[in-house]
C-alpha cells in the first residue's frame, strides 16, 4: 500500500476536485457518539466500529464513516439545495479479514436536492465515473427502490410485506420468510400450539420483564391471523426473483423491466425513476451500455440504501471496491426529526485508487 | 526450549485436568506453597507446566507464548477472532460441559425459536423505541449466532455475572449464558429457545498455530499425543 503521505495527498486532490464542482468542504468529528449508530446500524456496528469512552460523552466510536455526520449537520443546518464533500479517515476492525487496514481514507461527495432525484443520482455517478476513468474499473450499479416497490406490491398482509421489508438487507433471512409466505415451508416450530384455546394454560411462570402481557397476546393474535393468511401467489414470487436476480447492462434492463413491470405494476413508478435515471445519465455523458446492473446490488450493505446504488471495482480479489454509494432518503427522514430530503452520494478510497494506478502503471 | 503447557491454575477445572492427564501417564502437579503457581510434569520429558486463569489461556496461545492449553472451547470462541488460524483443537476432554444458550421468559408463550425471537425484537422496537436487549458476556458468539439467523433490531447489554437476574430487574429482555443443568434459568422463570445450543462447550486440549514449534518441540508433542492416544 501506498505511503500515508501519497494517500494523503491524492485525498486532497480528489477534494479540491469534488470543491469544484461546487461542494462545500465539510469536516467532521473522528468521535462520534455511539448511540446514534448503534440505534441506526445495530449490533453488527459494535463488531465493526472502534468503541471507546469519554467521561462526558459516554459511549463513542471511532468515525465508521462519513455520511451519518454530514447527514446530521445538513439537517440541522443546511441550506437546500446543497452539495458537501470531505476527506479523512474512517475507522472500522477487519476482524474477519487481517490483511485489510483497519483505519483508511474515503473522500466523499453528497448531494442534498428534492428537485429531480434521477438527475442527482446521475451527477453523483457521472462525477465517479469521470474521476475514476481510463483505470480499467467495472463498475456495477443496482436499485434498491425497484425491490422495495417490487415488496411493497406484493398480494399479501401488511404484516408480511413489512417483515419482508425489514430483512430485505438479509438476503438469507428474507428468503426464509418469503418460502413460508409463499407455502413453500412448512410454519415454524411451535405455531401450531398458538393456534387455538389458550396459550397461557398451565402456564405457572410470572410475566417478567418489559415486554408485558398484552404485547404476548398481541402476538398471538397476530400470528392466528397469519395462519389464515392465503400464501403470497407463486407468480408474484417468481417474478420478484427475477427482478432479483437481474444482471444486465443498463440499457438491457430498462426494456426487461417494463417486461416485468406489466406483470408487477407496483414497480412501473420505480421502472420510470429507472428510464429518467438512464437518460440523465446519457446527458451526463455516461454510456448506459457500459454500465452493469445487478437485481440484488447493494442488498449486503449497510443498510441505509433505499435506492439507487453503485459500486466501482478493480477486477483483484484482494482490494475492495475503489468507491461505493447510493440513495439514502429514508437515512435524512430517521436523523431528520421529523424532516426528510432526498439525499444521494458516495466515496473514493483514494488508497486503493493509488494502488490500481500503481499497479497499472 | 521445552513445549509449554498451558492449565487452569485453580478449583475443579484444575483437578479433572490433572486427572485427565494422570488417567493416561502424565502427571502433572502443582509445586511449592499453596498460593505459588508453579509446575511440575513428570511421565515425559520437554514439557513445561504453566498455570494460568482459564480465561487468559485462550490469549496465551494466540499470542504463542504457550505451545498447548486447556481451556473451554466458548472461551477460545469467544475471545479469539478467527480462532481456527489461531489454534488447533486437539482433543476434547470430556468434562467441563456447558450450553451456551439464549433464554427468554418463560411467559413468553409466544416464543419457541430464534425466528419468534427475531420478530419480538422488531415489535418490541416499535413499541419501546429501543432495541431488545440480551444480557450476555459472550458478545462475539452471540452477535454471530444472531447474524447468521438473520436476527435484527436487538442489542446486547454486557452483564458479568448474575445474567439470569437482568430481565426480572428489566435491565434486559432476554439473556444469553452458560448453562449444565438449566436450574438457574428455571428459578429465574428463563426457558431456553429451540434449535439447539448456540455452542456447546467442554475443556479442550489446543494447541497454538503461532507458537514456535522446534524440531525438538514436534517431537516432544508426537510422544505426547501418543501417549494421550490423540490422533489428529
Amino acid at each position: 500500500m501506498a505511503e500515508k503521505a501519497a494517500i494523503r495527498a491524492e485525498a486532497a486532490r480528489l477534494l479540491t476536485l469534488f470543491e469544484g464542482q461546487g461542494a462545500s468542504v465539510v469536516e467532521t468529528p473522528i468521535l462520534q457518539p455511539a448511540e446514534t449508530l448503534l440505534d441506526l446500524y445495530g449490533e453488527d456496528i459494535r463488531a465493526r466500529a472502534y468503541v471507546t469512552s469519554d467521561p462526558a460523552m459516554g459511549e463513542a466510536m471511532l468515525r465508521p464513516d462519513f455520511t451519518v455526520p454530514v447527514v446530521e449537520m445538513h439537517m440541522a443546518e443546511g441550506a437546500e439545495p446543497a452539495r458537501y464533500t470531505y476527506a479523512g479517515e474512517v475507522f472500522r476492525k477487519q476482524e474477519d479479514d487481517p490483511h485489510r487496514t483497519p483505519e483508511y481514507f474515503q473522500v466523499g461527495y453528497e448531494v442534498f436536492d428534492r428537485e429531480d432525484p434521477a438527475a442527482a443520482d446521475a451527477e453523483v455517478f457521472a462525477l465517479f465515473h469521470e474521476t475514476l476513468s481510463g483505470l480499467g474499473l467495472r463498475a456495477a450499479t443496482g436499485d434498491m427502490g425497484l425491490l422495495m416497490a417490487a415488496v411493497a406490491g406484493l398480494t399479501t398482509t401488511d404484516r408480511r410485506r413489512r417483515a419482508l421489508m425489514r430483512h430485505l438487507w438479509r438476503p438469507r433471512r428474507f428468503r426464509v420468510l418469503l418460502d413460508r409466505f409463499a407455502g413453500r415451508t412448512p410454519s415454524p416450530e411451535g405455531r401450531e400450539a398458538l393456534a387455538k384455546g389458550d396459550p397461557f394454560d398451565g402456564m405457572d411462570a410470572p410475566v417478567i420483564g418489559l415486554r408485558d402481557r398484552a404485547e404476548i397476546e398481541e402476538r398471538i393474535a397476530a400470528l392466528r391471523e397469519d395462519m389464515a393468511t392465503p400464501p403470497i401467489p407463486e407468480g408474484e414470487v417468481e417474478l420478484l426473483g427475477d427482478l432479483m436476480g437481474l444482471r444486465e447492462t443498463l440499457d438491457n434492463v430498462c426494456e426487461h423491466l417494463r417486461d416485468i413491470a406489466v406483470d408487477m405494476p407496483a414497480i412501473s413508478d420505480a421502472v420510470e425513476r429507472f428510464a429518467a435515471r438512464n437518460e440523465a445519465l446519457k446527458k451526463r455523458g455516461v454510456d448506459p451500455s457500459e454500465i452493469d446492473f445487478e437485481g440484488s446490488f447493494g442488498r449486503t450493505t449497510l443498510e441505509y440504501y433505499d435506492g439507487f446504488v453503485f459500486g466501482f471495482h478493480a477486477d483483484r480479489h484482494d482490494l475492495p471496491p475503489v468507491a461505493t454509494g447510493g440513495r439514502y432518503d429514508a437515512l435524512t427522514r430517521v436523523l431528520g426529526g421529523g424532516r426528510e430530503i432526498p439525499a444521494v452520494g458516495g466515496v473514493i478510497r483514494p488508497e486503493v485508487l493509488l494502488e490500481i494506478r500503481g499497479a497499472g502503471a | 526450549m521445552s513445549v509449554k503447557l498451558g492449565v487452569p491454575s485453580k478449583g475443579r477445572l484444575m483437578e479433572k485436568t490433572f486427572d485427565w492427564f494422570a488417567d493416561r501417564g502424565v502427571k502433572l502437579s502443582r509445586t511449592g506453597s499453596d498460593r505459588e503457581y508453579a509446575g511440575a510434569v513428570e511421565g515425559i520429558e520437554g514439557i513445561e507446566l504453566v498455570l494460568l486463569s482459564a480465561g487468559e489461556i485462550p490469549r496465551e496461545l494466540a499470542a504463542g507464548r504457550i505451545h498447548l492449553g486447556v481451556t473451554g472451547s466458548d472461551l477460545v470462541r469467544e475471545k479469539l477472532a478467527l480462532w481456527e488460524e489461531k489454534v488447533v483443537e486437539l482433543e476434547p476432554m470430556g468434562f467441563g460441559h456447558a450450553d451456551l444458550v439464549i433464554a427468554v421468559p418463560r411467559a413468553w408463550v409466544d416464543v419457541t425459536t430464534i425466528d419468534d425471537l427475531d420478530a419480538v425484537a422488531a415489535a418490541f422496537r416499535r413499541r419501546h423505541g429501543f432495541r431488545l436487549r440480551i444480557a450476555t458476556k459472550y458478545h462475539r458468539l452471540i452477535r454471530d449466532y444472531l447474524r447468521a439467523g438473520g436476527v435484527a433490531d436487538y442489542q446486547l447489554v454486557d452483564s458479568q455475572g448474575a445474567t439470569e437476574g437482568t430481565v426480572k430487574n428489566e435491565t434486559a429482555e432476554a439473556i444469553a449464558d452458560i448453562t449444565s443443568t438449566g436450574e438457574t434459568l428455571r428459578a429465574n422463570h428463563l426457558k431456553i429457545l429451540s434449535g439447539g445450543p448456540v455452542h456447546r462447550s467442554q475443556a479442550t486440549l489446543f494447541k497454538s498455530r503461532q507458537a514456535d514449534w522446534t524440531p525438538e518441540d514436534r517431537m516432544v508433542l508426537a510422544h505426547l499425543k501418543a501417549m494421550l492416544q490423540i490422533e489428529r
